[in-house]
């Protein structure tokens, strides 16, 4: 019982030593299996709620800029680039929704214009302020998959 | 790029959502008449471009947009052709000359001319645009200094004189010196993806136009109205509004002018090939 705390103690004390986010997996090591990513970026759950603002937020996911959503129908100007998300977790799996915001490329085609919200796979000439960093970070993501989780029909 | 093995269920789903995919609103079937004389916004496209008809921005803007460019008195960027009307015959620089000095009326001597730009400059071994030209001019004919980018009314002196080609279909020549060099390496920016957000000119304005990217109304990005009148900032250079696209994908700002963005110039200016001149045209 002791020696468990002991090991707690040092697991915490040296996240903190390294980053408040060591826990998160790192964008190139996300796995995708046949049954796209499975596993959380984080082990935290994701909070629908934030999902939801990080979906419509203009300065985070933006993902109503392409995408209309019928849930959302109280915001101006739905996208028409992607298709419309409603019934969106009919459609795919908590693993493809994670793999398909995670890096979209590596799910549909080189061709899919969807930025890989979670991945070092970037355009050229990245701007200084965003190079080597995601779009969203890892609990984003997961705020996001759990809001698109609740878009049934 | 780590690619992952696809279930059939997930190949379905996606076949299925590509057919759902962009409602596209489409580009309105009008016919854009300004003062009394008819624009071509509608094009059969040249050999190699990869659409069958070129079409204008204007065909893709909402009614009251549109209306604005038909009468030259409701367009508001015509306030800035006057301006450039005035600098066009105002004497700058150690030579003591204006433009008019040695083109006399521009309506005479510029007409239908920007229509073929941009042209090869064996003197630069480039691609010179109107600005360019502008500059060129300023420099050996009027002892003046070169207009900064976007500076001391750079704009509206190149909307002036583009504007003096109002109607007539644009039409490069890419058989001039290494014109086809450079249409080639702007095919090559147009297609390369920028940005964190990982996007090319043709994802917007090839793979979507049509579609809404939030209230825009993607359009083919056709070049032939520049500088054009934008509801948002006013009147706005051509090379302000690539700067601003490239900005948007989260990638470094290319230089105004540089060799990339000459070469883009060029080869945009290929795709709207049989559009009228609409400078200066009004848009979002």
């Amino acid at each position: 019982m002791r020696r468990w705390t002991t090991l707690a103690v040092a697991a915490s004390v040296s996240m903190l030593a390294t980053s408040a986010f060591a826990a998160d997996v790192p964008p190139k090591e996300v796995a995708f299996g046949d049954d796209g990513v499975t596993a959380s970026l984080t082990g935290t759950p994701g909070d629908p709620k934030h999902g939801a603002e990080v979906f419509k937020s203009r300065k985070l996911g933006n993902c109503l800029a392409c995408h209309a959503n019928e849930e959302m129908s109280g915001e101006l100007f739905h996208g028409t680039v992607g298709p419309a998300l409603d019934g969106v977790a009919d459609r795919y799996d908590e693993g493809y929704l994670r793999a398909i915001v995670v890096n979209a490329k590596a799910i549909f085609t080189e061709e899919t214009v969807m930025p890989g919200f979670y991945s070092l796979d970037l355009g050229a000439d990245v701007a200084e302020e965003f190079q080597g960093k995601t779009i969203l970070s890892a609990q984003d993501v997961e705020d996001v998959v759990a809001y698109l989780e609740t878009l049934k029909e | 790029m780590k690619s992952m093995m696809m279930k059939s269920g997930l190949l379905a789903a996606a076949a299925v959502l590509a057919l759902t995919a962009g409602v596209s609103a489409d580009p309105v079937d009008e016919q854009l008449v300004i003062d009394g004389q008819e624009m071509i916004t509608r094009a059969k496209a040249p050999e190699g471009h990869p659409f069958d008809e070129v079409l204008s921005g204007w065909l893709y803007r909402e009614a009251e947009t549109r209306k604005l460019e038909e009468d030259s008195f409701d367009n508001p960027g015509m306030l800035s052709v006057e301006e450039g009307e005035e600098i066009w015959n105002t004497v700058e620089g150690t030579a003591g000359k204006s433009c008019a000095s040695c083109h006399d009326d521009a309506a005479d001597t510029m007409a239908g001319i920007a229509a073929n730009y941009p042209k090869w400059d064996p003197d630069a071994k480039r691609p010179i645009n109107i600005e360019l030209q502008i500059n060129k001019c300023r420099e050996e004919n009027m002892g003046a200094e070169p207009y900064a980018f976007d500076k001391s009314g750079q704009k509206e002196l190149t909307a002036y004189i583009k504007h003096q080609s109002l109607g007539d279909p644009v039409s490069v020549d890419l058989s001039q010196g290494e014109m086809q060099q450079w249409w080639e390496r702007g095919k090559d920016v147009y297609y390369t993806r920028t940005g964190q957000l990982n996007l090319s000119c043709a994802s917007c304005h090839e793979q979507n136009n049509g579609n809404y990217i939030r209230a825009d109304h993607l359009s083919q990005g056709q070049v032939n109205g520049f500088p054009t009148y934008r509801l948002k900032t006013g009147l706005t250079s051509l090379h302000n509004r690539f700067r601003g696209c490239v900005r948007d994908t989260r990638a470094e700002i290319p230089k105004a002018f540089s060799d990339d963005l000459m070469a883009l110039e060029t080869y945009v200016t290929w795709r709207g090939t049989g559009l009228s001149v609409e400078t200066p045209s009004v848009r979002q």
